[in-house]
């Protein structure tokens, strides 16, 4: 084992090598490349076996990725944002193959207005596709993950393929010690791929990934994927157990942050979590009972695990940095859905929208989330969703459109 | 390369690899083509499918090939093919898989996704020099769907999005391969059997990016009677609106020309999607457009 200051990017490579993929379809786009560029260096070198293509395109990356592990090879691709929705079409179908490879997807917004800096909704678009999701806050995770996830997608329980999701800039540029893990230990962890029914040779033709006609054959096929997403749920806890008594880092399907005796608790997916954590610390030392809940396993949805850890608390506070356009966070939304008629369910389930695009969320955010959460209890009115957005932004935006006015009129612009 | 040991019809298998009973049109050009392709091909090999007529040869649990099949997206198909043939490459260079259980890696697809939609795949793939032998059956339409427009439409041509007749032209997909340099690109028919054997064979003693283009009558898209597809195939040849061509090596040779042309009204003729060109006071005059584009085409041959 040894012990280096890894970007997220770094450590999602560190994570492909150690798993020795055979095979990386790649594409580049901002913030992911420093993963396959890593990656590619590591090939040439002689440093990794294995072998990169790049394509041109997500749409064929996915393509390639799935078609080789159908093959019967160990696969990793890497893609964020706008590469994903492009993709989407072959998340679908190559899930649908029930063909197990890692995907590491940097989170990005998503265009239109087009951006570089992160937030959840390119990996929320992809929450029904078939692909498991495994959420990271810190860089050492991201490496972990990548290893976990390969264990999880290839169990022969669950056979699907996998995502392993980071925040770009805020996790994927970010430098953090991670340790990375003797290859010996990884071997031991994570053995060679074996590919099971997958294959295509001479001795043994098969079709794969034929048509049905009807209705009642897709959903039987359909709904068999699902049920091998649900069973990567305890397939999940006995590999985190695993992992634990191998490298003694220990990912249960939820983090929980001081929730056991808090009476509110965040609710929060990936690195925005470690603001909400110091938050927690904060409020706790001024005396607010609060804690924080992350799901690292979103797909397949935690539900028993998020039941049992919000039973009895007064109010969850859901911060999204999503946003289901004409609806509202996902996350709130998928929430309620699991709480909903449970006995001692929380009373109030509030929901923030905040860290698109990158926005930060300070800490007086958190400290006035909780501020509200506490009015909610008191009121037995549960506030409508709210968007994290400053009267000083407000001011700041106000300046760019003053700008973008003057410009207008100045070129005899219609408004 | 293997020298051509096909010298008359009667060369040729007398009976097909493929099954029979698939689900396609009766008298599909593009079947009778891809049976006798797929008699040279062989049942070691991975067809990696594209959306299209042919996909629905392979559905649940039944199948005509021998070998083996792969269905991926309308878009892909090139990207599935080089994914499967690099795994097959890492599995037999580390010794995981015996060299004899090799499949050699075949990209079936319709024109919808070979002039269109998968064209962006397909340089990426010829690009990267893979090495893959490309099946395209052209019905010059979105036939599966019920014959709209494609990119491979003749113009004039009508279809059920353009019953006026396609104002665009053809695109021309051998050009557009051999630009690329690719190892060998072949136009065939069905309805030329043996000119289709001896090319399905040089591109499988090849290695590298390789397409068979083969002209499909489709007698549901293009409104003839299903007995006809072989004459409407001969005639496509014979009129010089086929032209039988191969590229290997930088150059393009013609196997077929034909050595007297016949007008092209006798292959328009047959075709109901050619019907109003025939009308009192129709379009007659683009048969002669038509005409005129061919001889344009076989000038620059003969030259």
């Amino acid at each position: 084992m040894s012990r280096e200051l890894l970007t997220g990017n770094g450590a999602a490579a560190w994570g492909a090598r150690l798993a020795r993929a055979d095979y990386v379809p790649a594409f580049p786009i901002t913030p992911q490349t420093e993963i396959i560029e890593t990656l590619g260096q590591w090939i040439d070198a002689g440093d990794m076996p294995g072998r990169m293509v790049t394509l041109e395109s997500e749409h064929s990356v996915l393509t390639a990725a799935g078609a080789a592990a159908a093959t019967g090879v160990r696969v990793f691709t890497a893609t964020s944002s706008q590469g994903l929705l492009y993709a989407m079409e072959m998340l679908y179908t190559v899930a649908g193959w029930r063909v197990p490879f890692v995907l590491v997807n940097v989170s990005r917004g998503l265009a239109a207005p087009v951006t570089l800096e992160s937030d959840h909704n390119d990996i929320m678009a992809a929450r029904d596709s078939g692909f498991l999701q495994i959420h990271c806050a810190t860089c050492q995770e991201v490496l972990d993950g990548v290893l976990m996830a390969y264990r999880l997608a290839e169990d022969e329980r669950v056979r699907l393929p996998a995502i392993v999701n980071l925040d770009g800039f805020y996790l994927s540029f970010t430098r953090e010690p991670v340790d990375i893990p003797d290859p010996a230990a990884v071997d031991r962890f994570l053995p060679g791929f074996d590919p099971e029914n997958l294959a295509f040779r001479a001795s043994q033709p098969i079709s794969q990934a034929v048509a049905v006609l009807g209705g009642s054959p897709y959903s039987y096929f359909r709904y068999e994927t699902h049920l091998a997403a649900l069973n990567a749920l305890h397939t999940y806890a006995d590999i985190a157990q695993d992992f634990a008594a191998e490298f003694g880092r220990s990912y249960e399907a939820v983090e929980n942050y001081h929730a056991d005796d808090a009476d509110i608790v965040f609710v929060m997916l990936g690195s925005f979590a470690t603001k909400a954590r110091d938050a927690v610390d904060r409020l706790r030392a001024s005396g607010e009972r609060v804690g924080l809940l992350r799901p690292r396993v979103y797909r397949p949805f935690p539900a028993d695990d998020m039941r049992r850890l919000l039973a009895g608390k007064r109010a969850a506070i859901v911060v999204d940095q999503n946003l289901s356009v004409g609806k509202g966070g996902v996350l709130h939304a998928e929430l309620a859905s699991v709480l909903y008629g449970i006995p001692k369910a929380p009373a109030a389930l509030l929901s923030f929208v905040g860290g698109l695009g990158g926005r930060d969320i300070s800490a007086e955010e958190f400290f006035e989330m909780v501020t509200v959460a506490r009015q909610a209890i008191a009121d037995g009115v549960t506030p409508p969703p709210r968007l994290l957005y400053t009267e000083d932004e407000l001011r700041e935006l106000r300046k760019l459109q003053a700008v973008a006015e003057v410009e207008r009129r100045e070129l005899g612009g219609k408004r | 390369m293997k020298e051509s040991v096909l010298k008359r019809m009667k060369d040729l298998p007398s009976s097909h690899l493929l099954g029979a009973g698939t689900p396609m049109c009766a008298g599909c050009g593009g079947l009778e083509a891809l049976h006798e392709i797929y008699d040279q091909v062989g049942a070691k090999s991975v067809f990696v499918n594209a959306a299209g007529c042919m996909t629905l040869l392979a559905t649940y649990p039944f199948t005509p090939f021998r070998g083996s099949w792969l269905y991926t997206a309308m878009a892909s198909a090139p990207a599935g093919a080089q994914g499967v043939r690099d795994a097959l490459d890492i599995l037999i260079d580390s010794g995981r898989l015996p060299p004899d259980e090799d499949l050699a890696t075949v990209v079936l697809t319709g024109d919808g996704a070979a002039y269109g939609m998968g064209l962006s795949a397909t340089s990426g793939a010829i690009e990267r020099g893979l090495d893959f032998l490309y099946i395209c059956y052209d019905n010059e339409g979105y036939a599966n769907t019920g014959q709209q427009a494609s990119a491979a439409t003749p113009h004039g041509a009508q279809t059920s999005t353009t019953t006026l007749g396609y104002a665009g032209y053809k695109k021309d997909l051998f050009g557009i391969w051999a630009a690329h340099r690719p190892t060998y690109v072949a136009t065939v028919i069905g309805a030329e059997p043996l000119d289709l054997a001896r090319k399905v064979q040089k591109a499988m003693s090849l290695a590298g990016p390789r397409l068979i283009l083969a002209l499909a009558p489709c007698p549901t898209g293009w409104d003839f009677d299903p007995q006809y597809t072989a004459d409407v195939g001969r005639l496509a040849v014979q009129t010089g609106i086929w032209p039988l061509k191969e590229y290997v090596g930088g150059e393009v040779v013609h196997t077929k020309a034909p050595k007297q042309r016949l007008p092209v009204e006798e292959y328009l003729r047959l075709q109901g999607r050619y019907a109003h060109l025939f009308e009192a006071g129709g379009q007659a005059g683009l048969i002669d457009e038509i005409q005129a584009r061919v001889d344009a085409y076989w000038d620059g041959v003969e030259r």
